[in-house]
C-alpha cells in the first residue's frame, strides 16, 4: 500500500511538470490556433480529472484537486515575488501581505455582496480606479519637475490616497441603496447575486484586489525602495506582520465586523472554479513573461545587474524598481483572491509572516530569474511537501507529519550546497523563453545608426 | 531638453567645485572648461580626486560646493539617469557592463529610453511593439557591428576577454547618444597591443559620433598620444593644466608624481 502510494505520487507529480512543460510548449507555438486549441486542451485535462471516476474516487481526488488550486494560487504570489527578488534583486518579505490584502478584499466584496450589500465592491472598484488615476496623474505631474525628494512626492501620494479612498466610501454610500435590493440575501440570492452576475463580480473582486494590493504595494515601496536591497527586506517584514496584526484585529480597530479578527472570516462563496484558477494563472504567466521580454523588462534585469551602471545608463532607478514592486504585488493580490474563494475561509494564522518565507523558498528552490522553475516549483513545492510527505508521513503516527518541517529544509540545504542557483537556474522552457534573434547578415552602413 | 545649443558655448564648465568626505577634502576649487570637439585628459597620482570629480559630474556624487554647467544648462542636483539623458555618458574604472545579460541586451538597455514603446504596448505584444523591438533590435546589432562586437551579441558579457568587456561598455555608453563622454581609466589592465586598439577606438568614435571626451588615465602613452589638452590633479586640486608637451614639463606635476626633488633628476 505504501509502495503503491509512494509510485502513485511520483507518478503524479511527473505528470503534473510533464503537462506544465506541454503547457507552456503550446503557448510558445508560433500558430494561434496550435495556442488555442492546446490552451483548451490543458484546462480540459485537468478538469476532466476532476470529474472523471476510476474506481472510487475521481482521477484527482478530492485531496488532490485542493492541492492544485493551492498551487495555481502559489504559483501567482511566487511569479510576483521571482519578479521583484528575482528579476528586480530586491529582497523581499512583504510578498505574504500583499497576499493577504488581495485575500480579504476580494473576499470582503463576494461576502458583502451575497449578503446584499455592495458597497464593497463599489468602495474598492471605484478606489481602485480613482486610485489608479490619482497615481498616473501626480506621477505625469511630478515628471515635469525635477529633482523632488522622495518623501515629498510620498505626501502628494498619500494625501491624494486619502481623498480618493474618502470619495469612495461617499459614492459607495450613495449608490448602495439603489444595487442593494436587487441582492437579495444569503438566503433569498436577487437577479445580481446569482449565475451570470455573480461570475461577474467575482472577476471584478479579483481583479480589484489585484490592483488594490498594488497601490497599496506603490505607497508602502516608494519611501521603502530607497533602501538597499537587506534593508528594504527588513522593512517589508515590517510590512507583513502589520498586515497580520490588521487582520487579527479587523473587527476591532478596523470597520470590518465581518472579517471577525483572530476567529477567521468564514461564509465567503466558494467560486473559485479550475477555469478561474487556470484563467488568472495563465493571465500572470502571460502578463509576466511580456513584462521581462520588453524594453522595460530589460532595464529590471539592469537594476539587479548594476544599480550604479543602470543609472549611467539613463535608467530611474527609483521608478523601475517601484514599477516592478507593483507589478509583484498585483500578482500577489490576484493570488490572494483566486485562494480565498477556493478555501471559502480565510484565517489571519495563514498570512503569518513565518508563512511568508514559503513563496521565498518556492522561487530560490526554482531558480531566482526563472519563471519556469518558479512554476515548476510552485506545483512540485505543494505536491511533494502537502501530498507525498503529509501522507506518507501520516502513516507512521499522528504527529510523524510534522516531520516534513525537517525534511523539507534538508531539502533545501542540499540544493544549496549542490546546485546554489536553483533547479533551474535561469533557463526557460518554450512560451517563456527570450525571443529568437536572428543574427544580420548585411554589414552596417554608417549613417543609419548614429541618430538615436 | 534638446534645445540648440549656441555653438560658443563650453560643453562643461566647472567652477568652484568642491567635495568633502567627514574630514577629507577628496576634491577642492576645481574649475574646467571643454569645448565642443575637445579630448581632454585629467590626470593625477592615486587618490587625487579624479573618479571623485567624474562622480560629480555624472551626479553619482552631490557636491559640496561649485557648479557644473552642460551645454550652458547646471546639472547639479539632478540625478543621474536625468545627466545621461541630457547627454553625459560614461564608462567606470573597473568595467560595469550587465554581466550576466548577453551583449545584445547590454546595449539594448542603453538604448531603453528611444525604445519607441510604453510597457503597455509589451504587455498587450500590438503592433506597435513588434515594429519598435525589431527596430531596436536592428539597430543594436548595426551598432554592435560598427565596435566588431556583432559575433558576440548571444554571448553573456562577463564571458567575453577584457579587450572586448571594454570595447562593449565603451559601446553601450555611446548607445545612450552622448554628446559628451567621461572615459574612466580605460586603458586599465590592458597590454600594450590592446591600449594601441583602444586609441584607435577612441579616435573612431570621436569622429564618428561628433563627441567631446574627457578621460581619467594612468597609461601616460596614451594621455600624452590621443589628449589635446591635460588636467593635473593632486590631493583634490588643480595643479597644472596645459598641452601634453607643458605638462610633461612643468615641475610641479613631476613633482607630484615622483616627489620632491625629482624634478631636477628628471
Amino acid at each position: 500500500m505504501e509502495l503503491g502510494f509512494l509510485i502513485g505520487s511520483v507518478v503524479k507529480i511527473g505528470a503534473i511538470l510533464a503537462y506544465l512543460y506541454g503547457l507552456l510548449w503550446v503557448l510558445g507555438h508560433k500558430k494561434l490556433w496550435v495556442k488555442i486549441v492546446g490552451v483548451v486542451a490543458a484546462f480540459a485535462i485537468v478538469q476532466l480529472a476532476f470529474t472523471i471516476t476510476i474506481g472510487d474516487s475521481t482521477i484527482l481526488n478530492e485531496f488532490d484537486s485542493g492541492l492544485v488550486f493551492q498551487a495555481a494560487s502559489m504559483t501567482m504570489i511566487a511569479l510576483g515575488l521571482n519578479l521583484i527578488y528575482g528579476f528586480n534583486g530586491q529582497f523581499s518579505l512583504g510578498q505574504w501581505g500583499f497576499y493577504g490584502i488581495g485575500a480579504y478584499t476580494a473576499a470582503d466584496i463576494t461576502f458583502r455582496w451575497i449578503n446584499g450589500d455592495s458597497r464593497g465592491l463599489l468602495v474598492v472598484g471605484i478606489g481602485s480606479i480613482l486610485g489608479a488615476v490619482m497615481i498616473l496623474g501626480i506621477q505625469k505631474w511630478l515628471s515635469r519637475l525635477r529633482g523632488v525628494p522622495v518623501l515629498s512626492a510620498f505626501t502628494f501620494y498619500l494625501f491624494g490616497s486619502v481623498l480618493v479612498g474618502a470619495v469612495a466610501v461617499v459614492i459607495g454610500n450613495a449608490l448602495n441603496p439603489a444595487i442593494s435590493p436587487l441582492l437579495g440575501s444569503a438566503y433569498e440570492p436577487g437577479p445580481l447575486s446569482q449565475g451570470i452576475w455573480l461570475q461577474i463580480v467575482y472577476f471584478l473582486a479579483i481583479i480589484f484586489a489585484g490592483v488594490f494590493a498594488g497601490e497599496v504595494s506603490f505607497l508602502f515601496g516608494l519611501p521603502v525602495l530607497s533602501l538597499g536591497s537587506d534593508y528594504f527586506g527588513i522593512a517589508t517584514l515590517g510590512f507583513t506582520i502589520i498586515v497580520n496584526t490588521l487582520m487579527l484585529n479587523s473587527d476591532t480597530i478596523l470597520p470590518f465586523p465581518e472579517m471577525k479578527g483572530g476567529r477567521g472570516m468564514i461564509g465567503i462563496p466558494k467560486l473559485t472554479t479550475w477555469f478561474w484558477a487556470f484563467f488568472f494563472m495563465l493571465m500572470v504567466i502571460i502578463i509576466m513573461r511580456n513584462v521581462i521580454h520588453s524594453s522595460t523588462g530589460r532595464t529590471i534585469l539592469a537594476v539587479r545587474e548594476d544599480e550604479t551602471a543602470a543609472k549611467a545608463m539613463g535608467i530611474d532607478l527609483a521608478s523601475t524598481k517601484l514599477l516592478t514592486f507593483v507589478i509583484g504585488s498585483f500578482f500577489a493580490g490576484i493570488g490572494g483572491g483566486v485562494y480565498a474563494h477556493y478555501i471559502g475561509f480565510l484565517s489571519p494564522g495563514t498570512f503569518d509572516f513565518l508563512a511568508g518565507f514559503n513563496p521565498l523558498i518556492i522561487v530560490v528552490f526554482g531558480g531566482l530569474g526563472s519563471m519556469t522553475g518558479t512554476i515548476a516549483a510552485s506545483f512540485g513545492w505543494i505536491f511533494f511537501l502537502e501530498g507525498l510527505l503529509r501522507v506518507l508521513l501520516g502513516q507512521m503516527g499522528p504527529d510523524a507529519p510534522t516531520w516534513r518541517f525537517v525534511l523539507y529544509p534538508i531539502v533545501l540545504l542540499l540544493l544549496m550546497l549542490i546546485r546554489p542557483q536553483g533547479l533551474l537556474g535561469t533557463v526557460e522552457w518554450g512560451f517563456l523563453k527570450a525571443p529568437f534573434v536572428r543574427p544580420r547578415e548585411n554589414q552596417h552602413t554608417a549613417s543609419d545608426v548614429v541618430e538615436g | 531638453m534638446m534645445t540648440p545649443v549656441n555653438p560658443s558655448t563650453p560643453v562643461l564648465e566647472v567652477t568652484g567645485l568642491a567635495k568633502i568626505f567627514g574630514g577629507l577634502r577628496a576634491v577642492s576649487d576645481f574649475n574646467m572648461t571643454i569645448q565642443k570637439g575637445e579630448l581632454v585628459g585629467l590626470i593625477g597620482p592615486n587618490g587625487a580626486g579624479k573618479t571623485t570629480a567624474f562622480n560629480m559630474i555624472t551626479g553619482l556624487y552631490f557636491p559640496t560646493h561649485g557648479e557644473i554647467k552642460f551645454e550652458g544648462t547646471s546639472v547639479v542636483g539632478l540625478q543621474p539617469h536625468e545627466i545621461t539623458r541630457m547627454g553625459i555618458g560614461r564608462t567606470f574604472q573597473n568595467i560595469r557592463l550587465f554581466s550576466n545579460l548577453s551583449v545584445l541586451d547590454n546595449v539594448r538597455i542603453a538604448y531603453h529610453f528611444h525604445s519607441g514603446y510604453s510597457l503597455t504596448d509589451g504587455i498587450l505584444r500590438n503592433a506597435n511593439y513588434s515594429k519598435n523591438e525589431r527596430e531596436l533590435t536592428e539597430k543594436t546589432q548595426d551598432f554592435l557591428s560598427i565596435f566588431h562586437l556583432n559575433k558576440f551579441e548571444g554571448e553573456i558579457a562577463k564571458n567575453l576577454p577584457y579587450g572586448q568587456q571594454r570595447r562593449l561598455e565603451i559601446a553601450r555608453a555611446l548607445a545612450c547618444n552622448p554628446h559628451l563622454l567621461l572615459l574612466d581609466e580605460p586603458a586599465a589592465g590592458m597590454n600594450p597591443k590592446e591600449i594601441t586598439e583602444l586609441m584607435d577606438l577612441i579616435h573612431f568614435i570621436r569622429e564618428k559620433f561628433d563627441l567631446t571626451i574627457l578621460l581619467i588615465e594612468h597609461q601616460m602613452r596614451l594621455v600624452m598620444d590621443i589628449c589635446e589638452k591635460i588636467t593635473v590633479l593632486d590631493f583634490g586640486e588643480v595643479i597644472a593644466r596645459g598641452t601634453p608637451v607643458e605638462i610633461q614639463n612643468n615641475p610641479k606635476v613631476v613633482e607630484a608624481y615622483l616627489g620632491k626633488g625629482a624634478a631636477n633628476v628628471a
